[in-house]
């Protein structure tokens, strides 16, 4: 989640920016569907909480939404930006104090963690919905209360960590693209390693990239940190097996990667110290929109890492998830606000103008013109049908942030890799720990 | 005339008698009270309230976003089982017990070399302050990319450019090369403190005795030995506490260099505590792990302070 380290590297170009201007949303597929009546209260004004931009475009893009928003409505808004770490507590106050903001662009599970302070959104969330192709499977995860059909909250975009590597060093290696299966997939990396091109995944104490890769490893062998019921499920021979594939895959990586915070990975492929690795889409169009790196993006091929049991697409994905509180003074406003915000006129723009980095919770919206500007892109798009979760396979709770932020998961990989523990010693002390949450 | 004069009045000055406050404030007590009440209540609320906060937090099971409720000594119990807990504790202790004397040896010898005539003495006793006054979090960065695994100038010279080695040292990714590491940017960042207070003291001490010490025909080291050493001993037991404080309660070095890995093993116990408590939503737990500091803290306290400022000869005695 601090992702924020590197945002100095980003910069979406002048291309997506104009994209995002001209007419891309006359392409969005709408259906009918009727706005629910929520008259706008006399006098509101609003505060909105949303983590800090990561691409240029986020904060811009979003700000002119907003003023269109005030200008046809008259409701004055004011929109903080709040770094990523500082987000959660911040929600946490504003859930706890009722005040503060009225709505809260949050992180996936907060919504679950305060429930029962939200507006229901069943129906704003029904209707964008039926308008816009249904809701994809994550969003659907995540906008409900667990077991629920009631909607507490309308996820806005997510962000993925597909592979990302290089082309004409894979096909030196002998691959045209990245092999679909685990085998094919180490024996890609291995033969890659051979030409000097090692892969690079971060092991350290990484909460974005390091969860990522390892919540990667760990559901597509099918292993899972608490069952349905959220009992602690992590010690299974799916897991060990998984563990196994980590140590053969990390004699490919180049040295240093248990020391690998957020940033290291776009670094080393920047400087083509390493051919693979896995990323959000910024890392691709900071590439290539420096000069200097073009040659790299051009040679850049982004595609889904192996997939789990029965093909199912196995990243972990970081989630907007918007809130209005029952405290706000203004609950119509508020959801209006959302409503406007997810409309095609305002969400295809800022789709659009931040290159896919949040990509559409909605269905309709994969026929955005962002995913047709680049071939490459395509594998973005898909990123919000992913069925598995931060805490898979549990009920959302404020637990399987814990695990993530005390990197139970990532450490339980690093460990067993680097070879300083066995499989079998590390997934007892992952067990250990996140028993130590779950309880 | 006279006789109206004798016959005056009595003079009877009505002396108002002095108001309920006026009785209060002549009361020294109430006085001395009345004036430190600012200091006291900066006290209490800036120091004493989230102290005891933090105490008290320490025996709750309180998540960031949900209170808790008292659950005596749990989170010392599974803090006890707790490997990574042990690991910090640990390495906290070898963190500041290396780096400490590492900083008084550089730093005592960096004194000496200052309290000589040098020339440009003023100069290079700002140039010496400079890690000292640089933010941390800006070393830290510097020292981070000194360090990286790919790009570290420390590797580049020795491999690219010496030809010295043919790999590049991995400095972070293996336990003791990144436990190694911190010290030496903590020795780096804590020695121009130690070195500027010792110098301080050093010219506290009259040079009259360096010259009856020569006049006996004292060596150098006699010298160091038996006048330097026990007139410095004081400010050493003060500068020596606060540097042990500081060490083991450092955060930012650690935090921005290697967030605790790899696979926790450069884990500080303040890193831990905001590990757990603020992003990991465990306040409770935190705030165990952040009062587990104290014990050992109290105790660096009295050892630096009793061990060395309380000697019978720096009051004229012998305890040898």
């Amino acid at each position: 989640m601090n992702r924020i380290t590197r945002r100095g590297t980003m910069a979406l170009g002048a291309g997506a920016m104009a994209a995002a201007s001209f007419g891309a949303r006359a392409a969005i597929p709408m259906g009918n569907a009727t706005a629910p009546r929520q008259p706008i209260e006399n006098g509101a004004t609003l505060r909105v909480l949303r983590p800090t931009k990561f691409v240029d475009a986020d904060e811009t893009v979003f700000r002119e939404n907003t003023a269109k928003f005030t200008a046809q409505t008259g409701v004055q808004v004011r929109v903080d930006f709040a770094g990523w770490e500082d987000l959660r507590p911040q929600t946490a106050v504003a859930a706890n104090t009722g005040a503060g903001p009225d709505v809260v662009v949050g992180w996936a599970d907060d919504p679950h963690i305060y429930a029962d302070k939200l507006l229901d959104m069943t129906e704003l969330a029904t209707y964008l919905g039926q308008k816009y192709g249904g809701w994809l499977a994550l969003p659907q995860r995540f906008g409900k209360k667990w077991g629920t059909e009631q909607w507490i909250s309308l996820p806005m975009g997510g962000t993925g960590a597909p592979c990302v590597y290089r082309i004409s060093w894979a096909k030196e290696a002998g691959y045209d693209s990245v092999p679909t299966d685990h085998d094919g997939f180490l024996k890609l990396c291995q033969g890659m390693k051979r030409n000097g091109h090692p892969a690079g995944f971060a092991l350290g104490n990484a909460v974005g990239d390091g969860n990522a890769f390892c919540n990667w490893l760990l559901w597509s062998h099918g292993g899972m940190v608490v069952d349905e019921a959220g009992k602690v499920a992590i010690n299974s021979p799916q897991t060990i097996q998984s563990l196994r594939y980590a140590r053969e895959l990390y004699q490919t990586f180049i040295p240093g990667t248990l020391s690998w915070g957020d940033i290291n990975n776009n670094r080393a492929y920047a400087a083509g110290e390493i051919g693979l690795t896995q990323n959000g889409v910024s890392m691709y169009f900071s590439l290539k929109n420096d000069p200097r790196t073009a040659a790299i993006a051009e040679d850049t091929g982004m595609m889904r890492m192996p997939t789990g049991p029965a093909g199912k697409m196995a990243e972990n994905v970081l989630l907007l998830n918007a809130m209005v509180f029952k405290h706000s003074r203004f609950p119509n406003a508020s959801k209006e606000y959302l409503r406007f915000m997810m409309e095609a006129e305002q969400y295809d723009p800022w789709l659009t103008g931040c290159g896919g980095y949040w990509s559409h919770p909605l269905a309709a919206y994969g026929e955005s013109d962002v995913w047709k500007s680049d071939p490459k892109l395509a594998v973005y798009r898909d990123t919000n049908t992913v069925e598995f979760w931060s805490g898979y396979k549990g009920p959302i709770s404020a637990a399987s942030g814990s695990v993530a932020a005390d990197y139970v998961v990532v450490q339980m990989y690093a460990a067993a890799a680097s070879g300083q523990s066995t499989p079998e010693d590390a997934v007892r002390e992952a067990e250990r720990r996140a028993r130590r949450y779950y309880r | 005339m006279a006789d109206t004069t004798t016959a005056a009045v009595p003079w009877n000055p009505k002396r108002a008698a002095p108001g309920a406050l006026a009785r209060l404030l002549d009361n020294k007590a109430f006085l001395v009270f009345l004036c430190l009440l600012p200091a006291v209540g900066l006290l209490l609320v800036f120091l004493t309230y989230p102290l005891g906060l933090g105490i008290w937090l320490a025996f709750t099971d309180t998540h960031i976003g949900r209170g808790g409720v008292f659950v005596g000594f749990e989170n010392f119990e599974s803090l006890w089982y707790d490997n990574v807990f042990w690991n910090a504790v640990f390495y906290t202790v070898f963190y500041t017990a290396v780096a400490t004397v590492l900083k008084f040896g550089l730093g005592l010898w960096l004194a000496l070399l200052l309290n000589e005539n040098v020339p440009f003495k003023s100069l290079i006793r700002a140039i010496i302050l400079m890690p000292w006054i640089v933010p941390t979090v800006l070393s830290a960065i510097a020292f981070w990319w000194m360090f990286d695994a790919q790009f570290s100038i420390i590797s580049y010279v020795l491999v690219d450019v010496l030809g010295w080695r043919t790999s590049y040292i991995d400095f972070l990714g293996t336990p003791w090369h990144a436990r190694w590491s911190l010290v030496f940017a903590n020795v780096w960042r804590g020695i121009p403190f130690v070195a500027i207070s010792l110098l301080a003291g050093l010219q506290t001490i009259s040079p009259s005795l360096y010259e009856a010490a020569l006049l006996d025909g004292a060596s150098s080291w006699q010298r160091f030995r038996k006048i330097t050493a026990p007139l410095l001993a004081p400010i050493l037991s003060v500068v020596l506490t606060f540097s042990v404080l500081f060490t083991f309660t450092d955060f930012q070095l650690v935090y921005a260099i290697t967030r605790g890995g790899p696979i926790n093993s450069t884990h500080l116990m303040a890193t831990l505590a905001f590990q757990r408590g603020i992003p990991g939503g465990q306040l409770g737990e935190g705030a165990a792990i952040a009062v587990s500091m104290i014990p050992f803290l109290i105790l660096a306290t009295l050892f630096s302070y009793f061990a060395l400022s309380n000697r019978k000869w720096q009051q004229g005695g012998s305890d040898e």
